[in-house]
């Protein structure tokens, strides 16, 4: 199938072109630490850790020479983007951050970097960071891949339809039926077209994004579905959906419990209170449970690889040991990623359509015997 | 600290990008995907109901079939009965007439036979009659054709009788 070729050489391609395009054409933002400095350097696992599963100005790829004079730091710059209310907008480059000629963190147009963190000189500076970061970078690469993916998939849809799926299609088809038949339709019911469109694009920009972020290098190896702020916008679209399209019935079980004693909900209104506790707990669950999930995955991993290096400060030998068992247990990881990666879509469109479905629902009580 | 802080940044290319692609994908990609499917598996689901009425209807010509069958079976079987029947009847009838016929003949030939022989009796008996007189008249004739002859026999029956 020519068609499908075509997808994966470009895939592939596309990651040649960029860590090539990084290792050669762009500019090399490099850090070089004085002797002083290094010598006090200990392996710090937590910081490496903290540096790998949060978000970053520019994308760090790799360390030339660490630990030595000439350490060096491959990375990505990506465009700085700060909005000010007194400067107006601020565009320049991450590399900036870094002196061209001492290698060493410095100040540009008034701001500065403290751990991945813009802070201006002028501390008075009321200003909004709308940087283009590696989380930003990797999210616009999944997306434009759901694009890429799901458009051409369309197109073949189109080209021949009533014909048994092929290639890509025949990958994408099953887990668009089973999400429609199998979590979707029951949970929403009848109405159930209305959001799926929805929770298509919420499931695979979830799984697509847990997939790259188990791919250690360039175009994914970032954490954009641990990123609370991803996942925090995720799960307030699907709560303001269900807040939009919820019945009078929705509106009443919270504000006027049917099937409650009166004295719980009048003079204190202790029911109303613990069904908005509850009507608000659940994007905040919805949220969280996707960044720990993911999140943990990767601290997960990285922690293994982080045990090499302890121990390879002690001695070498034992560093290589180590390396045996933590290898074998980051591919266990792995594996188990993948499974979590599907999971957590899965989880997490389930319980937008659930909620749904709960915002839709009429005649509840008669509904409760079925 | 940073890992549990929403970036605005993020925040906002989130919101602008997934809004953007859930509009694309939306109307380049679920709405086909989607229309493309369900009308697949109606026209599946059409197909195979199409098949079910077509098999009832085959089961339904079958027993047809069946049943026009046997009726011409059961037909074949009572017409070669009948036709065995009269087969049977008219041989029988055939034989009996047959018989009276052959007896009739017989019998009437004997009865000529016989008015027959008769007739011959008694024309040869006629014939014999006429013969002997015939006979006689020659020989008388022949025996007194002369009048030796006359004397001969005048004197044989003299001698034949003087013999007696």
């Amino acid at each position: 199938m020519p068609n499908k070729i075509n997808l994966f050489s470009f895939l592939i391609s596309f990651v040649f072109i960029f860590s090539l395009g990084c290792a050669n054409n762009f500019a090399f933002a490099n850090e070089e630490h004085g002797a002083a400095e290094h010598a006090s350097k200990k392996f710090n696992a937590g910081k490496l850790i903290m540096e790998h599963v949060s978000d970053e100005h520019g994308w760090h790829i790799l360390t030339l020479g660490e630990g030595t004079e000439h350490e060096k730091h491959i990375a990505l710059p990506l465009p700085i983007i700060i909005y000010s209310q007194t400067k107006g907008l601020v565009v320049f480059s991450s590399s900036n951050f870094v002196n061209h000629e001492t290698h060493h963190a410095q100040a540009y147009q008034g701001y500065s970097l403290d751990e991945q963190k813009i802070i201006s000189e002028d501390a008075s500076e009321v200003f909004y960071d709308l940087s283009i970061t590696k989380n930003v970078f990797a999210l616009f690469i999944s997306l434009a891949l759901m694009l890429l993916v799901f458009i051409s998939v369309a197109n073949t849809y189109k080209r021949n339809p009533g014909v048994a799926p092929k290639g890509l299609q025949s990958f994408i088809e099953p887990l668009i039926v089973f999400l429609r038949d199998e979590v979707v339709k029951p949970s929403i019911g009848h109405k159930y077209h209305k959001y799926l469109p929805f929770l298509l694009t919420l499931f695979f920009f979830i799984f697509f994004n847990n997939l790259l972020g188990l791919i250690p290098i360039l175009p994914g190896g970032a954490n954009v579905t641990g990123n609370i702020a991803v996942t925090m916008v995720l799960a307030l679209t699907v709560f303001g959906i269900t807040l939009f399209s919820a019945k009078k019935d929705f509106w009443i079980h919270i504000v006027n419990t049917p099937g409650v004693p009166w004295w719980l909900k009048f003079p204190i209104p202790l029911m109303p209170i613990i069904e908005l506790m509850g009507l608000i707990s659940k994007p905040l669950v919805l949220c969280l449970r996707l960044f720990a999930n993911i999140t943990a995955g990767h601290i997960i991993a990285l922690a293994f690889f982080s045990l090499i290096f302890i121990f390879g400060e002690m001695s070498a030998g034992v560093g290589y040991g180590v390396s045996i068992v933590s290898v074998a247990f980051t591919i266990f990881m792995n594996f188990l990623e993948l499974l979590v990666a599907f999971l957590q879509a899965y989880v997490f469109t389930l319980l937008a359509s659930l909620y749904f479905g709960s915002a839709l629902e009429e005649h509840h009580h008669e509904e409760a015997h079925h | 600290m940073q890992l549990v802080t929403p970036g605005i940044g993020l925040i906002f290319w989130m919101v602008l990008s997934f809004g953007i692609v859930f509009f694309l994908l939306k109307k380049f990609a679920w709405g086909p995907i989607l229309g493309i499917i369900t009308e697949r598996e109606q026209s599946i689901a059409k197909a195979l109901k199409a098949a079910e009425i077509a098999k009832e209807d085959l089961k339904l010509y079958q027993n047809q079939n069946e049943k026009l069958l046997n009726e011409a079976r059961a037909e074949r079987e009572a017409m070669m009965k009948e036709a065995r029947e009269t087969k049977d009847r008219i041989l029988a009838e055939a034989k009996q007439k047959a018989g009276e016929e052959a007896n009739r003949i017989m019998e009437s030939a004997r009865t000529e036979i016989k008015a027959e022989k008769n007739a011959a009796i008694n024309e040869i008996k006629t014939q014999v009659a006429v013969l002997s007189v015939e006979i006689a008249e020659k020989i008388i004739k022949s025996e007194l054709s002369s009048d030796d002859k006359q004397k001969s026999l005048m004197a044989n029956l003299l001698a034949e009788a003087k013999l007696n």
